[in-house]
């Protein structure tokens, strides 16, 4: 019980932690919203009858923040139809069973309903039994089957949620009524209600025409023809959302909001002169004591001295709280301030998608000079369809593998790699513009001054470069004089390529201008 | 003290001057080296008059300006200074860059830009073409910077040490180019360097081999750059933290390489189990610091693969699982260890920490954090084997008793550093371990057996104490603090965090350390502004200061701080009285660059916004996030261009729980 009840607190401090950019809103979370859980435990209680079994009420915890989160919502839509603006959730919610209570409710679809809940929860309790009997033994990756089993139980516990919320809003007179009137099937009902309650953001105002969000991340087990016939089709509907979206790892995944732990790291937490430092999320701490303090808060399972002792051991009890990732980025939609907070699955996704939303697109395609990507791994997708030589030298040669580039300028004394043209962009924005117009302008003159006819279409830059540098009236060469004097080989690669950002563009710049007055060739522009 | 008489009485001015000008100026530049303990000796000693201020000014060797826009002033002061660190700067421009190479040019020897920002590859390019003398730089946390700004470093051609942690924009074609260019380079760090893989280090090492220093932490290297590093001739000291990509194929390569490597650090190498780091020390025969720390179980065979480093003096293996047997077999191993490490191991035993101190009494540093399992037959073989003990940090033995504490100030003479953090020990141990009069660091955080008759045993005897850490040790009230105070001139560092019966009196004696730079008195609600006002009158080099959760500490208290404490870089103020008027005093201290400012019930949006906008030195303020509202953007946006960082915090406001309540909690996590 004493377990209980902290967690009950932790969760209540957790939503009232939340950072709230609610503050914009119009209204906050009403003060007495606590008095939501006690009502909603008791409920449920009512409804499981006895249940005193300590996983089960652990489950009981686990959905009641869902519920609250579902209510939050709905305070910035406009009040239901059928009911008085009223500030408190919980009396509103309990005013709305009353009424349907008094108005049509059918006590026997109720109790069915019920005690198919209550068939649902022993067979997750058997399931949640089997695997802790089946952890000791497992050896071989046990991470994978720790992803699995929690998919497992995440898949089971939302229908149960949904269900439950189904069961509860059958009994809501509003909804009924627009549903009806709409003429939607009891099936889309459910599917709607499911979608409000995973996506914290879309409330019940929106009406049938709203799309259902898709129900990625969780592996549906076989449970459909242990399904009470009665919500077989519902059931079967949920669960084609459910596995559809399966593979789509960063999009649309919509976990009930409090079902997962949101972290964020901090940027600066790492840099910390920190001895001991939290497995959970790395926030560092001077003394060992502030750590296991600071452990309490990731929840009661860390609360044991196993716990503490190894948690990448003792994965048991920490897996069944998902984990999901909030971007640092104020405003974003996957910052855990956004209303409608999508959280990232891991911490890939959170670099791809900081990078791919919020930084500069600076891995320019080298061979289209157009396509620009934030995350190297695209910019290589896509090069694996764009170009084959990407990779250049100071020398001009080009590459196609990086590695044969190392190669190259590890034989040769005084290559070096030569910078592509996008990272212009990182030392100076005017500049970096000036060479997005100059680049094309270059492009185009190329084609009519080379001496070497270009094999395709998209022309190599460095190609051109070269022939320039072979050419003894180049402009280049007094510009190479003044730029730098390291003699030999070094003296043209630097002057042709490395001063791309350097205090001499101005040089170039002049040079450029000064070749164009001379209708020469202006691939100049390319080195800027 | 001798220092600050001819600043204070310049009476015999016509013949004072007479005397020195027969000192030749080599001679009294070397009376000025050594003035370099305090920062305010040499600040006093050119005050004294004229010449005394040239010479200085000449003497000079190094700066590190508070703000860049001083750059071009100090710069010509101090024509002598050819090493530059502005990491303090908030804000360095490629113009600040272009006056330091023009004032400068090729004298520039070292340039620090570690947390400078808002420079660019242009101002790089423009240092590099003028300034060819350089020999170290630099770069680290210039997060946004790109392969083109690596390419303008690859211009200083006579860069020895090169610093770029955490450049994490820099990929392989980056540090290719810095290979190319920096031939002579001796250290290179490129720690989180995210996108420099096996291909920029490998031609890192083809490049440069002059290379002693390799810092490779947390790169996504391979097996694939191994070999070529362990050709280079004069590596001595390489680190490999937390490369997940290298596995156990790689002490293989090791073996056959770099026999005058002497620091190799492969910490957190998930991927290197105990097959692979037995191996690993077949090769470096002249080993002498070996990190293994949050790596594969420490067991027999991989102690006893420890037997080929003859030289090995020291050894860390915090936080991995520890045997008994393994504990035994580097007891029987390596013959001459000085320090050793096993903080946060589990599975150490009586039984295998005996063993091993028996063999390796030469031992002077011992770390034994978090050895939950140890009791007293360890403290006492530790402390009669090991006599030469200079370091002792034992933070949370939580099955020592009390008594076993005693025979530490026993028999360990020599203990200039001890870490008692939430111990046992109570008022008898003290008492005994004053005994080690050399002491200079004594941690006593969260021992809740020690009081002030304890504490002050220690004010009488150890003399030598720079820092002294009572974080909630609640037994302590003042008496003990006074002692110390009056016995421990040189503290710099005190800690007394909590300690909830601390009063204005505790403050007043402790403002007798005038060498005191760091105060940390959170959570003491019996302290006034008259206590913080004795402190910042006297002790004038405090630069940081925590009175969070000072309930009592008002405006009055800031007004004498910000007057005098010219030197604070840091205050936290949280929770504390203060209002408007006292943030906005702050802003008087040049030197302040962090703020803590949550719950502050008497601040008002518009006195904040003063505040901020008067402190020019800012890089870092940590505001409640309610503020970012009522603010308005541009304010912010502004003061994020002048260098400084906003931390926003929604914390809600709690009740602070009594010590020993806490000690009780935390307790309650552990069983």
């Amino acid at each position: 019980m004493d377990l209980k009840m902290d967690l009950e607190e932790r969760l209540r401090a957790e939503t009232w932690g939340k950072p709230s950019s609610v503050n914009d809103l119009p209204q906050r979370v009403p003060p007495d919203r606590q008095t939501q859980f006690p009502n909603f435990a008791s409920h449920k209680n009512l409804q499981k009858r006895e249940d005193q079994d300590p996983s089960i009420s652990n489950y009981g915890m686990r959905i009641e923040p869902s519920f609250s989160e579902f209510n939050r919502p709905s305070e910035c839509q406009p009040p239901l139809p059928s009911n008085p603006i009223s500030q408190d959730r919980g009396v509103q919610m309990n005013d709305i069973l009353q009424l349907g209570k008094t108005q049509e409710w059918d006590p026997k679809a109720m109790l069915n309903n019920l005690s198919f809940l209550e068939q649902k929860i022993h067979q997750l309790q058997e399931l949640v039994h089997a695997i802790v009997g089946r952890r000791g033994p497992v050896l071989g990756r046990p991470d994978e089957l720790v992803a699995q089993q929690q998919q497992l139980i995440t898949a089971d516990l939302t229908s149960i949620i949904i269900q439950l919320i189904s069961t509860a809003g059958s009994l809501l007179p509003s909804v009924k009524n627009s549903l009806s009137s709409a003429s939607t099937p009891p099936i889309r009902q459910l599917g709607q209600l499911g979608g409000i309650l995973n996506n914290s953001g879309s409330g019940i105002g929106l009406d049938s025409n709203l799309v259902l969000p898709s129900q990625g991340g969780s592996k549906v087990p076989d449970q459909s023809n242990q399904v009470d016939p009665m919500d077989q089709s519902a059931i079967d509907n949920l669960e084609d959302h459910e596995s559809k979206d399966d593979e789509d790892g960063d999009e649309g995944e919509n976990l009930p909001p409090g079902s997962f732990e949101i972290l964020q790291l901090e940027k600066e937490e790492i840099l910390a002169p920190h001895t001991h430092f939290c497995t959970i999320c790395g926030k560092g701490f001077k003394r060992d004591a502030n750590l296991r303090m600071h452990m309490r808060g990731h929840g009661d399972e860390y609360k044991t001295p196993a716990a503490l002792a190894k948690p990448h051991k003792e994965a048991g009890s920490e897996m069944m709280l998902i984990k999901r990732y909030s971007c640092p980025y104020a405003g974003c939609k996957r910052n855990k301030d956004h209303k409608k907070f999508q959280p990232l699955k891991t911490i890939l996704c959170v670099k791809n998608h900081y990078k791919r939303t919020h930084c500069d697109k600076s891995y320019t395609c080298s061979r289209c000079n157009t396509k620009k990507f934030s995350v190297i791994a695209d910019l290589k997708t896509h090069e694996k369809h764009c170009g084959k030589d990407k990779w250049l030298c100071s020398c001009g040669t080009t590459f196609s593998r990086k590695d044969k580039l190392f190669g190259h300028i590890t034989l040769f004394q005084g290559h070096t790699p030569a910078i592509p043209f996008d990272e212009n962009k990182g030392g100076l924005s005017l500049q970096g513009e000036h060479n997005e117009d100059t680049n094309k302008v270059g492009n185009v003159s190329f084609s009519f001054g080379s001496s070497t006819p270009s094999s395709g279409g998209v022309q190599n830059i460095m190609e051109d470069v070269k022939g320039n540098v072979d050419d003894p009236s180049s402009f280049f060469s007094p510009l190479s004089f003044e730029a730098s004097n390291f003699g030999g080989f070094n003296e043209f690669t630097r002057s042709a390529f490395d001063d791309s950002e350097g205090a001499f563009s101005f040089l170039l710049q002049a040079s450029c201008n000064y070749t164009q007055k001379n209708g020469g060739q202006s691939s100049s522009n390319n080195l800027e | 003290m001798k220092r600050h008489k001819p600043a204070v009485a310049p009476a015999p001015a016509p013949e004072g001057p007479a005397l020195f000008d027969l000192l030749s100026e080599e001679i009294v530049f070397m009376i000025l080296d050594f003035l370099d303990e305090d920062p305010l000796d040499r600040k006093a000693f050119s005050l004294v008059c004229r010449s005394f201020l040239a010479l200085e000014s000449r003497h000079r060797k190094s700066l590190r300006p508070l703000r860049a826009e001083h750059l071009p002033t100090a710069l010509a002061r101090y024509p002598g200074a050819a090493a530059l660190d502005l990491s303090l700067c908030p804000r360095v421009t490629d113009a600040s860059l272009a006056v330091v190479a023009a004032a400068r040019g090729d004298a520039l020897r070292s340039l620090d830009l570690s947390r400078s920002r808002f420079f660019t590859a242009a101002g790089l390019m423009g240092l590099a073409s003028r300034c060819r003398g350089l020999l170290e730089l630099d770069l680290s946390n210039a997060t946004e910077m790109r392969d083109s700004a690596a390419a303008a470093v690859a211009e200083f051609k006579n860069l020895e040490k090169l610093r770029l942690a955490r450049c994490k924009s820099v990929t392989d074609i980056g540090v290719g180019c810095i290979a190319v260019g920096c031939r002579k380079l001796r250290l290179l760090s490129l720690k989180w360097c995210l996108g420099v893989g096996d291909l920029g280090v490998g031609l890192v090492a083809v490049k440069c081999k002059e290379i002693r220093s390799l810092d490779l932490s947390y790169l996504p290297i391979s097996n694939k750059c191994l070999p070529s590093i362990m050709k280079l001739q004069y590596l001595e000291e390489l680190v490999l933290e937390g490369c997940f990509g290298i596995d156990d194929e790689c002490p293989v390569i090791l073996k056959d390489g770099c026999k005058s490597l002497k620091v190799l650090d492969m910490s957190s190498c998930q991927n290197i189990t105990h097959v692979g780091s037995s191996s690993i020390t077949n090769g470096a025969g002249c080993l002498q610091h070996l990190t293994l720390a949050y790596g594969s179980p420490v067991t027999f065979a991989l102690a006893a693969s420890l037997k080929r480093l003859s030289m090995l003096e020291s050894l860390k293996l915090d936080g991995c699982m520890v045997t008994t047997s393994g504990l035994k077999a580097i007891g029987n191993c390596c013959l001459s260890l000085t320090g050793l490490s096993l903080s946060k191991c589990s599975g150490v035993t009586d039984d295998g920490l005996s063993f091993l101190v028996t063999k390796h009494k030469q031992l002077k540093r011992l770390d034994i954090t978090c050895c939950r399992k140890i009791t007293d037959v360890s403290i006492a073989h530790i402390t009669s084997l090991c006599a030469g003990l200079t370091s002792l940090r034992m933070e949370s033995c939580s099955h020592v008793p009390k008594e076993a504490f005693v025979l530490i100030g026993q028999r360990c003479h020599a203990l200039e550093e001890l870490d008692l953090t939430d111990n046992e020990v109570d008022d008898e141990g003290l008492k005994s371990i004053a005994r080690c009069s050399k002491l200079s660091i004594l941690k006593l955080g969260i021992c809740l057996n020690i009081t002030d008759e304890g504490l002050s045993h220690i004010g009488k005897s150890c003399s030598k104490l720079v820092e002294l850490d009572l974080y909630r040790s609640a037994g302590i009230t003042g008496l003990g603090i006074q002692e110390v105070a009056r016995g421990c001139p040189s503290l710099e560092t005190v800690n007394v965090s909590y300690c909830n019966d601390i009063t204005d009196a505790s403050l007043m004696s402790l403002s007798k350390c005038k060498r005191l730079k760091t105060l940390e008195i959170r959570g003491c609600p019996l302290i006034t502004s008259l206590g913080l006002a004795a402190i910042a009158v006297h002790c004038r080099q405090l630069s940081k200061l925590d009175i969070k959760k000072c309930c009592n500490i008002d405006d009055a208290g800031m007004i004498p701080l910000a007057h005098f404490s010219q030197n604070l870089r840091q205050i936290n103020l949280s929770y504390t009285s203060v209002t408007d008027v006292g943030l906005l005093s702050l802003a008087s201290i040049s030197c302040l660059q962090s703020m803590t400012i949550l719950h502050l019930k008497g601040l008002t949006p518009s006195g904040l916004a003063a505040a901020l906008l008067a402190c020019g030195g800012l890089t870092k303020v940590k505001l409640q996030a309610s503020f970012k509202v009522v603010l308005p953007q541009p304010l912010f946006e502004h003061l994020e261009a002048r260098g400084c960082l906003f931390h926003w915090r929604n914390k809600v406001l709690q009740a602070e729980l009594d010590p020993k309540c806490w000690k009780l909690l935390l307790e309650d996590v552990m069983h």
